[in-house]
Formats: C-alpha cells, sequence, structure tokens
C-alpha cells in the first residue's frame, strides 16, 4: 500500500500549508510516517473515532486506543478543484478533494491521486497511500484499490 | 418556552453592496447601518438597551459590542457577540426576543457589516498558532476555502438524487431577475440565465462560478423590540413567529450526512413554534452562499420531499412575481455577500417585504415569510418565521 516515496522537499520549500500536530495527535502523524492509518477505537463503546481526540464524543470516555486501520474505504464524495485559493497548489490544478469514508467507519478529508480527475467516482474503492511531502511530514492520501 | 409574538423587528438599516473598501473601516460600516436602523425604527442611542454585534472578519478586534457602543455611545444592559458565521443574524433576532422576554432588555439593536479589501482576504491570516482540527486535517488537502465544502455537498446530492447542474443553475437566474428590481444589489444591472450559470468556468464540479457568492463591502442593521415598543414604532412591527437553531459539525467531513443539514430540525421548531407550515408563507429568504444551499434548505424546511428539491425549483418559479417568491433581493448570489451582513440581508429582506416596502420587488400579499441563516458549510442553521400579524 505504500507509494515509492520521491525525496521529499525541505519544509521551507514545500510551499503547501503543514499540520502542526498536538500531543493528542502525535501518534496518528507518527503512523502516516510509518506507512500506517492509525485512527482511535474507544476501549469503552468500541466506537472508532477520527480526528484524534482526548476523549470519546459518543461516551465522554477517556480509554481510548491506537488501532491501525486497513486503510481500506470508499468515495464519499468529491470534487475537482480547477482554481487554487492557496498558492502553493496552483502547480496540482486539477486536483480532486474528497471525503473518504473508511472500512471502520470514520470519515475524513484527503486527496484521490487518481491519474485523471475523471477517473474518481463517488463510492469508488480506494485506498490509502503515504506521501512524505517534508522530511518531517506524511499525508495520507488515497488511490482508486488495485483489487475490484 | 415560546418566543411568538414576544418581540418584533421595527426598523432596518442597511448598505448598498460595495466591490472594494472604499475607504470604508469595520467599525465604520458598522456605525453607518446602526443609524440607519436607529433612525428607521425612529429611535436615539438612549433608547438602545440590548446589543449584539456580528464579528467582521476583514479587521482583529475583541469585544465589538464595547467598540461599537462606545462609538455611538450606547449603554447596553445586554451585550453580545453572535459568531455563528452567516446564521449569526438569524441567531440575533432570536436571541434578542428571548433576552427582551426574560426581562433584560427591551430594546436591541443587532449589526453585522465588513469590509471587502481583496488584497488582504485571502492571506493567511499570521502571528498566532490556529491549532484547529481545519488546520490539521484538512488544509494540507487543498481545499478552496468553503467552495470545496458545497461542492462536496452538491455532488453528493447529484449522486444520491440525480439532481442536475442545470437546476442548480435554475436558482441563480431566478434570483438575478429578482437583484434586477433591486437598485441595490450588486449585480442588478445586468440578467443572467440559466444556460450563462453553466457556461461560467467550473471552480470546483459541480460548482460554477456564478454559483457561488462573491464577498463585497456593506453591512445591515435591525431593531428588536419588546412588543409595547414595537405598537409604538414609525413602521409596521415584523412579529417573530418562531425560531429554531441547531448545529453539527465545523469541517465538512465530520458532517453527520452531506445531503440533510440542521435546518431539518431547525426549521421544524420554527414552524412548530410559529404553528404553520411551508405551505403557509408567501416569501422565502434563505441563506444562498451557493445554489446547492437554497435546494438543500427548500427540502430540509419541509417545502418539498428530500431528494426533489432540484426538480421543485424547476417547476416553481422563484422570482418576486412567481408562486414561491425567494430571495427577492437578489439573493447575496446577486445581492452580494458583506460578511456576516450577507445573512443579515435575508431578515432586512424579509422586514421590507413584510412592510410592505420592497419597492419594484414588492410581493403581493406578502403576510408572512419563512427565513434562514447558514453558517459554515451547513454546520449551523437559524431558521425563523417572520410575519405582520400580531
Ligand atoms: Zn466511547
Amino acid at each position: 500500500m505504500t507509494a515509492p516515496r520521491e525525496a521529499p522537499a525541505a519544509r521551507e520549500e514545500y510551499g503547501k500549508p503543514l499540520p502542526q500536530p498536538t500531543d493528542v495527535s502525535q501518534p496518528f502523524w507518527e503512523g502516516a510516517r510509518a506507512g500506517e492509518l492509525r485512527i482511535q477505537r474507544c476501549r469503552d463503546c468500541r466506537q472508532h473515532v477520527f480526528y484524534p481526540r482526548s476523549m470519546c464524543p459518543l461516551c465522554l470516555s477517556e480509554r481510548l486506543e491506537w488501532v491501525t486501520a486497513s486503510g481500506r474505504g470508499k468515495v464519499y464524495s468529491y470534487t475537482v478543484i480547477r482554481r487554487a485559493m492557496h498558492p502553493g497548489f496552483q502547480a496540482d490544478l486539477p486536483y480532486v478533494l474528497a471525503i473518504v469514508e473508511l472500512e471502520e467507519g470514520p470519515r475524513l478529508t484527503t486527496n484521490i491521486m487518481a491519474a485523471e480527475p475523471e477517473d474518481v467516482s463517488i463510492d469508488m474503492a480506494v485506498e490509502a497511500v503515504f506521501e512524505d511531502v517534508t522530511p518531517e511530514v506524511t499525508l495520507v492520501k488515497f488511490r482508486p484499490s488495485e483489487a475490484k | 418556552m415560546t418566543l411568538k409574538h414576544k418581540a418584533a423587528i421595527t426598523g432596518v438599516g442597511e448598505l448598498k453592496p460595495a466591490r472594494g473598501p472604499e475607504g470604508k473601516t469595520a467599525l465604520g460600516v458598522l456605525a453607518e447601518v446602526s443609524r440607519l436602523a436607529m433612525l428607521d425604527a425612529g429611535l436615539t442611542p438612549r433608547d438602545i438597551d440590548g446589543l449584539l454585534v456580528g464579528p467582521p472578519m476583514a479587521e482583529t478586534g475583541q469585544m465589538w459590542p464595547s467598540i461599537l457602543a462606545e462609538y455611538l455611545q450606547l449603554r447596553p444592559d445586554y451585550a453580545n457577540v453572535v459568531d455563528l458565521g452567516g446564521a449569526s443574524a438569524c441567531g440575533m433576532v432570536w436571541r434578542a426576543a428571548a433576552a427582551i422576554d426574560a426581562g433584560l432588555c427591551r430594546t436591541v439593536l443587532c449589526v453585522s457589516g465588513d469590509v471587502f479589501d481583496v488584497e488582504s482576504f485571502y492571506q493567511p491570516r499570521g502571528g498566532r498558532p490556529a491549532r484547529l482540527p481545519w488546520r490539521e486535517f484538512e488544509s494540507p488537502f487543498g481545499p478552496m476555502g468553503v467552495n470545496s465544502g458545497y461542492a462536496l455537498i452538491a455532488m453528493r446530492h447529484m449522486y444520491e438524487y440525480g439532481t442536475t447542474a442545470r437546476q442548480l443553475a435554475k436558482v441563480a437566474a431566478d434570483q438575478r431577475t429578482n437583484a434586477n428590481a433591486n437598485p441595490d444589489a450588486l449585480f442588478g444591472d445586468r440578467p443572467l440565465t440559466v444556460d450563462d450559470v453553466l457556461n461560467s468556468p467550473l471552480v470546483c464540479d459541480p460548482l460554477h462560478l456564478y454559483e457561488i457568492v462573491l464577498p463585497c463591502t456593506g453591512g445591515a442593521a435591525f431593531v428588536v423590540t419588546a412588543p409595547e415598543q414595537a405598537r409604538e414604532s414609525p413602521q409596521p412591527p415584523v412579529w417573530l413567529l418562531g425560531a429554531g437553531e441547531h448545529a453539527s459539525h465545523m469541517l465538512i467531513a465530520q458532517a453527520p450526512s452531506l445531503t440533510t443539514s440542521p435546518i431539518a430540525v431547525s426549521a421544524a421548531k420554527a414552524f412548530e413554534m410559529a404553528g404553520v407550515g411551508p405551505k403557509d408563507v408567501d416569501l422565502v429568504s434563505v441563506y444562498d452562499c451557493y445554489t446547492v444551499t437554497v435546494v438543500v434548505t427548500l427540502e430540509d424546511a419541509g417545502f418539498c420531499p428530500k431528494g426533489r428539491g432540484g426538480p421543485f425549483v424547476e417547476e416553481h418559479d422563484l422570482t418576486y412575481k412567481g408562486d414561491l417568491p425567494l430571495n427577492t433581493h437578489g439573493g447575496q448570489l446577486s445581492f452580494g455577500q458583506p460578511g456576516l451582513a450577507g445573512g443579515a440581508s435575508h431578515v432586512t429582506e424579509a422586514v421590507r417585504q413584510l412592510q410592505g416596502r420592497a419597492g419594484d420587488r414588492q410581493v403581493r400579499n406578502c403576510e408572512m415569510a419563512f427565513v434562514n441563516g447558514n453558517g459554515g458549510i451547513m454546520s449551523e442553521e437559524v431558521s425563523l418565521v417572520l410575519g405582520r400579524q400580531s
């Protein structure tokens, strides 16, 4: 599932918004770095939780554990961005911004790395790829699943 | 608890939207529209004992109620910022009514406005970190502001219900017809057809340029007052008949549903309080940052079944002359979006229509209006029913 890694840009060359991990979210970003999509699960109500939180928003338990998600999901919705609001994305136009629903349930915002935006459709099966965008940060993106 | 007939809107003040800053400051805009609303209601600063302010985006500032109170020499006994994004103005209406009903104050000035400067608007806000979920889990993927959030809604709506681009475009075209009868609308001087919308560039699929609101400079204020004061007002009072509010998310990926919004709850509450339904209203004045917002709103408020919003807007004439007058000021798509005052424009237009002061675009026998304010990406919703009769 891990994409071939290109040499990541230095932080100052990257030119796009970067996450500022928090104490709570750090395991997610470490997982991405290691090529794993890590999400939280509540030990009390068993619900999966994303984005990372300090407590379960369903039962308020603080007993959240980190689990490695399958990385498989489907496109819940997507759009083709044709104008960049942040100049850092200008060279990527057009690109696909999507909400992916993970097999485990939670949804997340991501990019679909398809050859052409026209290749993307709602409910299409996708799998996680891990893009090292700087020496410190790896983003979890998705691509059309190879297994049909 | 009911707020029905507990307060009325008695005066409005609004600026004609402008493309650029025109030398104005955010505080200047707030003061200007406050003055107009007080004059319209026949009041002076001494009559105002409540103040609700929507924080302008153009300039940083804290304690906006104190800043504005000082400028206008108001002495409110009740003051607050209302920050519900585009739902702020509708939120102010019922918050004012609740404060009045609780005896905290009698006459509340509700104000919002902004200055739009293209040079600074798209600049990242420097300085302090914003360690919020959207910065960490959305910004790195290149969303196009909130445009892409509404595009995700539209795409899913088309997928689930077969809604077409032509149906969405009809909303923008009908609203433009309304704007053509409103001398204050930013785009009032030019026509717009369904084909014009469909031929405008795709910005983020499936949304075309003319389905997307334009930020601008402007402001709006209105006065909400107690029944005794309202009956002595120089203008016909517009009564709050029902109100409902509901919120669910900030990041669009966290929304419980992309195609059913919190309006399903807020509108039901508002109609229940008013004791009426969608069929009883003469005017629909609902937030329209994008065409799809209107379609989802009409469905969730019960004007048509879920998923039928596309055919519904195609089958009805949404102009001020039509069978379902909707956003008769042009909507924000044609009137312009002066920050949080864009949401206020749906309140001020409903008030003018119910008072019979809407000029060339006056809806005949306009007795009752449904108003909706929408914040974020269909995140925070406030629905109101306003009426002429007490
Ligand atoms: Zn739990």
